[in-house]
């Protein structure tokens, strides 16, 4: 029982991570290595304002949540716009990106919040207390992420196939010549892309944060769990990268039962390498998209 | 404009003018350990690390596609290989290297098999993980002194001994890989990163070409690693730090992708900015990074590709 729901939590937030990276790179195709940091940028922006400009709780994370949106779109319009199509120096350059964040938290912080120092900074939780869920304790903003994990995969299918703008984002994905004939501006969709998916990672900060320390050092295995997801998943699929992150939450949470938490990353390699091996396109990945990394 | 090779025989002055760069490299990369002191010697021979590792990263990305983000498997790979050597069995450094350096590159390359079906942004992740992952099974096994490392490794014979061996390594990797891609084996390479599925419809097996070539990258930053173990002596988990993954990347930038020698360049002009920067700590990453991003921006030819074309129009006037 334990391991169902805390199973069900921890694939949850793997979902939330990956949403923001797969709706970027999935959908648009443009690689944003830059994900992982903005999800801590995000932490450090409303840890800051809470604590250092004595802002209320949800005012501050939405200025930073559009602080986020606000990188994204700089991100893409004044450095990956001018290598498009350039897949090795769009990674090269994000991943720079991400680097120049991490690392300047890391050594720096912003406005009081010292990164190096201490374990100390943690977000309030939005609700304390606790649930017993047949004979488990679960807080309540384990079941808060649930929710907001279930509800914004719901939102996002909904935008990407029932909205003007979501269509237009998978048709850059599928065929940039034939939508820019149907008059879909690329750049700018990818801009919109760029910017949803940074503010979609710094939503996931806010929720999951909550439940440990902000560290600089998180911005990696961010990183790595959304492309996890995303490969484990299949690309540009939602039903892929829900399935994934259920089956990586799931086999985490039971090997670190097992084994201890130092295997949980083996576990996330090994499942990398075995769906490489057997099924290369990810789990619900299609024919296109086997072209696209075979 | 002239091509190289049909010209350049025809009289001394084109030879000279075909030659000069090439030998301005070469000699001055070798007189570079006469005229520093002590400390500079010293960064010459990271220099030196972080160029054969410039290299690495330049091959597979330029004419393989692989973007490989996880230099530091490499180094630590190596390194960790010859120190272990080194200290359980008592074997000279001198053997250790090259024992170190083939046996390094082929555990990273069958470490490195699977991902080779990827491509791009996937390869790319997938060997940025590698390094970490190394950290985390050496931390949870306790294995190889763990997170203490070893120290007292057996040193290289002399200071001069040190840097012209890693010059001599720098210059025979560029040279011999830019042979190698301009053999029909770096064509095939090309093709595969231009269109693998052309060249599979040739009948070529591309996941063996991609091996091969993941062993030559593999084989000159192990190389780097065990050399690395072995100048300081030391072997730990910073041989898998972001430092090895990083610099290469924009060293590469900097000097010009695709040409093999300008990351040399970039890493010589690189490291010593890097130890000039050594009081800022970790911000060192960010000022890599914040180069890298200019480079890629404003200059995205790099220098040694600015450079070629300014040599290439210098005006020269033969007498028929």
């Amino acid at each position: 029982m334990d391991i169902i729901i805390y199973g069900t939590v921890n694939s949850v937030i793997f979902a939330l991570i990956a949403v923001g990276f797969t709706l970027v790179y999935g959908v648009s195709r443009v690689p944003n290595f830059a994900h992982g940091s903005i999800y801590v940028l995000v932490g450090f922006l409303t840890w800051s304002f809470v604590n250092s400009f004595h802002m209320n709780y949800i005012p501050a994370i939405i200025l930073s949540l559009g602080i986020a949106a606000l990188i994204g779109l700089v991100i893409y319009r004044l450095i990956l716009i001018r290598m498009r199509g350039m897949p090795t120096s769009e990674i090269i350059a994000s991943f720079a990106v991400s680097l120049i964040i991490l690392e300047g938290l890391r050594m720096q912080g912003i406005a009081g919040f010292k990164g190096f120092i201490g374990p100390f900074y943690v977000l309030q939780p939005f609700k304390e207390g606790k649930i017993n869920i047949l004979g488990v304790f679960v807080d309540y903003q384990r079941l808060i992420i649930v929710g907001a994990g279930l509800a914004l995969v719901t939102l996002l299918w909904l935008f990407t196939h029932h909205t003007k703008t979501g269509l237009a984002l998978r048709a850059i994905a599928q065929d940039e010549q034939a939508a820019m004939m149907l008059g879909v501006n690329s750049d700018r969709t990818a801009t919109i892309a760029l910017a949803i998916g940074s503010a979609l990672a710094g939503l996931a900060a806010v929720i999951i944060l909550p439940l440990g320390n902000i560290t600089a050092e998180t911005g990696y295995r961010v990183l790595i769990y959304a492309l996890a997801v995303c490969i484990i998943g299949g690309l540009g699929s939602w039903a892929g990268a829900v399935l994934a992150s259920f089956l990586l939450g799931f086999a985490m949470k039971i090997s670190t039962a097992l084994f201890g938490a130092v295997w949980e990353s083996v576990v996330l390699v090994g499942m990398i390498i075995l769906i490489l091996l057997f099924r290369p396109s990810g789990l619900l990945g299609k024919q296109k998209e086997l072209e696209e990394r075979v | 404009m002239r091509t190289e090779g049909l010209y350049a025989l025809s009289s001394w002055s084109d030879m000279a003018y075909l030659l000069a760069p090439r030998v301005f490299l070469v000699f001055g990369l070798l007189i570079l350990p006469l005229v520093l002191d002590m400390y500079w010697q010293r960064v010459l021979c990271a220099a030196g690390i972080y160029a054969l590792l410039a290299i690495g990263f330049d091959f597979l990305a330029e004419y393989v596609g692989l973007v490989c983000l996880g230099g530091a498997l490499f180094v630590g790979t190596g390194g960790y290989i010859s120190g272990l050597l080194n200290v359980s069995l008592g074997l000279p450094p001198l053997l250790c290297i090259p024992i170190a350096a083939v046996s390094g590159a082929l555990i990273s390359t069958i470490v490195l098999i699977p991902c080779l079906r990827l491509r791009g942004i996937y390869f790319a992740i997938v060997s940025f993980m590698f390094p970490l992952f190394a950290v985390f099974i050496i931390i949870a096994l306790g294995v190889f002194g763990s997170t203490e490392g070893i120290s007292a490794l057996d040193l290289l014979p002399n200071r001069w001994f040190e840097q012209y061996i890693i010059l001599a390594l720098v210059l025979a990797s560029v040279f011999s890989v830019r042979r190698l891609v301009n053999e029909d084996f770096g064509i095939i390479l090309r093709g595969i990163k231009d269109n693998d599925q052309a060249v599979r419809s040739s009948g070529i097996n591309i996941t063996m070409y991609k091996v091969k070539a993941v062993f030559v990258a593999a084989l000159i930053g192990c190389l780097g690693g065990a050399y690395l173990s072995h100048l300081y002596g030391w072997l730990g988990l910073s041989l898998f730090a972001m430092d090895f993954s990083i610099l290469p990347i924009a060293a590469t930038v900097m000097g010009g992708m695709g040409t093999l020698v300008g990351p040399v360049i970039g890493a010589f002009i690189l490291t010593p900015m890097s130890e000039a920067l050594r009081g800022f700590g970790q911000l060192r990453v960010v000022v890599y990074c914040l180069i890298l991003i200019g480079f890629m921006v404003y200059k995205p030819e790099g220098l040694m590709n600015y450079l070629e074309r300014k040599y290439h129009q210098f005006e020269r006037w033969e007498k028929v």
